[in-house]
């Protein structure tokens, strides 16, 4: 059984090459897969500094501009009221 | 006019303090496991505290109006849902800030983070109505007012009741002398703001009836 030997080899062949194949598909390892090594100063992979100003800049925006919306509001209406009572002392209609 | 002298003598407070708050939140230590990005702590916590307070005058005030049929209680519970949808908009913006560092996630779907979104959700829609409504819809927001005060206690001691990635409610009283002034003092600085801005609120809606009234004078 010739062909049958074959393919035998084959296939066994084939399984144990499968590994290696698989290896040499992935992207090439860097060394902190491999061992860890040791450095005097270290970056923060987030920084928190963007996060603490976005946060405290959200807070100042917000207030701001509901003072800022308040003060217009209030003068909208202050202005109104003043046409009107003026409208209603000289004895106009809406 | 010693009400407007009181007002200005409070907003005159209110910015020093506010001012000096940075530099008091510069100085506080660092927290051990979080570093710089727990700093946002000094203002989150007290928005959401300012977030609970405002949520109570609302309902209150809303109570008021719907048993005492008072339009003076109406006028703070509108102002007080503007600043509790204000504060919360705060508290759900610089919270995910924080937890991105924190827990490596903006956002998580635990009982505070949700708890809190839909007080929010509450209050966004007491102003909706109140804008949308039509006629009678100042009623109908107040039992809205009423049913999202009483979903704040909830809200507070969800992270005691159930798990979830928030801290407890004991961090802050057992806050350490150094991180304890300042977070206090940026409690009262918001406090001041909170009321310096529900007084300037009530007065554009009191100046808004005043206005209806004329319009009503005008066409009879």
């Amino acid at each position: 059984m010739p062909v049958v030997r074959l393919a035998a080899a084959v296939l066994l062949t084939a399984l144990l090459a499968a590994p290696a194949m698989s290896d040499a598909s992935q992207p090439p390892r860097t060394s902190a897969d491999q061992e860890y090594v040791p450095v005097d100063t270290a970056e923060e992979q987030l920084p928190a500094a963007p996060l603490v100003i976005g946060a405290y800049s959200v807070v100042w925006i917000g207030v701001v501009l509901y003072l800022w919306s308040i003060w217009q509001r209030l003068a909208r209406v202050e202005r109104e009221l003043a046409q009107v009572s003026r409208r209603l002392q000289s004895g106009g209609t809406r | 006019m010693t009400m407007n002298k009181l007002f200005a003598a409070l907003a005159i407070l209110v910015a020093g303090m506010l001012a000096y708050a940075p530099i008091m939140i510069a100085n506080a230590p660092y927290e051990s496991t979080m570093g710089l990005v727990q700093k946002i702590f000094y203002f989150h916590a007290p928005s959401g505290i300012v977030m609970f307070l405002s949520a109570f005058v609302c309902g209150i005030a809303s109570a008021v109006f719907l048993f005492g049929r008072r339009p003076s209680a109406d006028r703070i519970a509108l102002a007080a849902a503007e600043l509790t949808v204000l504060f919360g908009m705060i508290v759900l913006i610089s919270g995910p800030l924080w937890a991105r560092k924190a827990w490596g996630v903006w956002w998580d779907w635990d009982a505070r983070l949700t708890s809190s979104l839909i007080l929010w959700l509450i209050f966004t829609a007491y102003l909706l109505l109140r804008r949308y409504g039509g006629p009678g819809s100042d009623r109908l927001a107040a039992g809205v007012a009423v049913f999202g005060m009483a979903n704040v206690p909830f809200v507070y001691w969800s992270v005691n009741v159930w798990r979830t990635l928030h801290p407890k409610t004991t961090v802050v009283p057992s806050l350490q002398p150094g991180m304890r002034e300042p977070f206090w003092f940026c409690v009262a600085a918001l406090l001041g703001l909170y009321v310096l801005m529900l007084v300037a609120r009530t007065r554009l809606e009191q100046r808004r009836g005043e206005l209806d009234a004329l319009y009503l004078s005008l066409e009879e």
